[in-house]
């Protein structure tokens, strides 16, 4: 039961702060409650219908499939994620006026409600498919009783990590939240896009470039729990290869420089608007 | 738009032949158990490395020292890419069942 408990946990940990970061980064927005909890819904689908297919996956591409796979889920999450960041980069300060003067959340469209229910759908997919696997094989060697409670164990513990991060978020003042939900975003896209190189020299498509960059295992173990949650929220190693820290590096910059570019034009577009609905005064 | 396929077919078949002239070793899964669970590997090499899953439940094949994790499906096999390595003894375990799926590469 234990067992069950601990891997189940491991799973749902990642999905759930993934959920937990998106929840905090849409705060104020109209109906993300329901966006995101749809993305749920489609993750598990997803999961499902993953698993199901799970052997045909494992031999497709001389037996790299699920790498490619992986890859392909964790890349797009990185590619949602980096969208929504540059899109707030030049909404954020106008978001939290109309937060502040509305006292009710506001409606933004439906685009950057979409991004965050694909990051949402593709976290679940990706963490549901191996909880469904290994809850299957369970199944299969008997010991239901034990394993389905220790199922909800893990999958309510690592649920209950991720409201704690919410709320912690919450705790930031309005003022700076969105500066520091950017950030996080920011990192969590950069971890993914190492994580995706991972896969991808596991599926032999890249070369490692140096095998191990550091080695700080002994200190902070990405298997520990605090290891495990920073590699989740910053993209933490504790044995990085060279070419996860070359895409960790080139997606915050290549973000950072997005932001920046659209983040000075919505400026200049506001003080433009500004200096038109001053002069006729 | 025909040359762009080629392209691209051309781009991905090159590393996947690059990937078939690697040298490659095999392990199974048998009862939860690797068989072998000891396997000597040259160092300095990049190497393919099969697993077949001979068990009717899935596994996840894991170690941190090599950096990898994979899923393998109950009677199905997966490919991992691994290396070069520094000799030494890196340590792995099928995580679904840790207690009895226990093995190492001895790399020399």
């Amino acid at each position: 039961m234990l067992g069950s408990a601990v891997i189940v946990f491991r799973e749902t940990l990642e999905a759930a702060l993934i959920i937990a970061i998106v929840m905090g980064a849409s705060r104020g927005v109209a109906a993300r409650g329901r966006w995101i909890a749809g993305g749920v819904a489609l993750g598990i689908i997803g999961a499902l219908v993953v698993a199901a297919f799970a052997g045909a996956i494992s031999e497709a591409v001389q037996g790299r499939g699920q790498e490619l796979f992986n890859a392909a889920v964790l890349l797009v999450a990185v590619a949602m994620l980096a969208w929504h960041n540059v899109w707030m980069s030049s909404h954020a300060r106008k978001h939290v006026e109309e937060m502040r003067h509305l006292g009710h959340d506001v409606s933004v469209g439906a685009k950057p409600l979409s991004a965050m229910l694909a990051v949402t759908a593709l976290a679940v997919l990706r963490e549901g498919a191996e909880t469904v696997l290994f809850l299957y094989g369970l199944m299969a060697t008997g010991g239901r009783a034990g394993l389905a409670l220790g199922g909800i164990l893990g999958l309510m513990g690592g649920t209950g990590v991720g409201v704690l991060l919410y709320f912690g978020l919450l705790r930031v003042p309005l003022r700076h939240f969105f500066t520091v939900t950017g950030v996080i975003v920011l990192l969590l896209a950069a971890g993914l896009a190492a994580s995706a190189a991972g896969f991808l020299v596991q599926a032999g498509l890249l070369p490692a470039i140096v095998n191990q960059v550091w080695d700080t295992s002994g200190i902070l173990s990405v298997g520990s729990l605090a290891g495990r949650m920073l590699h989740v929220l910053v993209g933490y190693n504790d044995r990085p290869t060279g070419v996860e820290l070359l895409f960790y590096v080139v997606t915050l910059v290549t973000i950072l420089v997005l932001m920046r570019i659209f983040g000075a034009r919505s400026t200049r577009a506001a003080r433009a608007q500004a200096a038109k609905e001053g002069a006729p005064a | 738009m025909e040359s762009r396929k080629w392209i691209l077919g051309l781009a991905l078949a090159l590393p996947l032949s690059a990937i078939a002239q690697m040298p490659h070793f095999s392990l199974s899964i048998v009862n939860h158990r690797f068989e072998p669970s000891e396997l000597t590997v040259p160092a300095g090499k990049r190497f393919r490395l099969v697993i077949q899953n001979k068990d009717a439940t899935p596994e996840e094949f894991e170690s941190r020292s090599l950096r990898v994790e994979k899923i393998i499906p109950g009677r199905s096999k997966g490919t991992l890419t691994i290396g070069p390595l520094k000799p030494g003894v890196y340590e792995f375990v099928g995580e679904f069942h840790e207690s009895s799926a226990k093995g190492s590469l001895h790399v020399k």
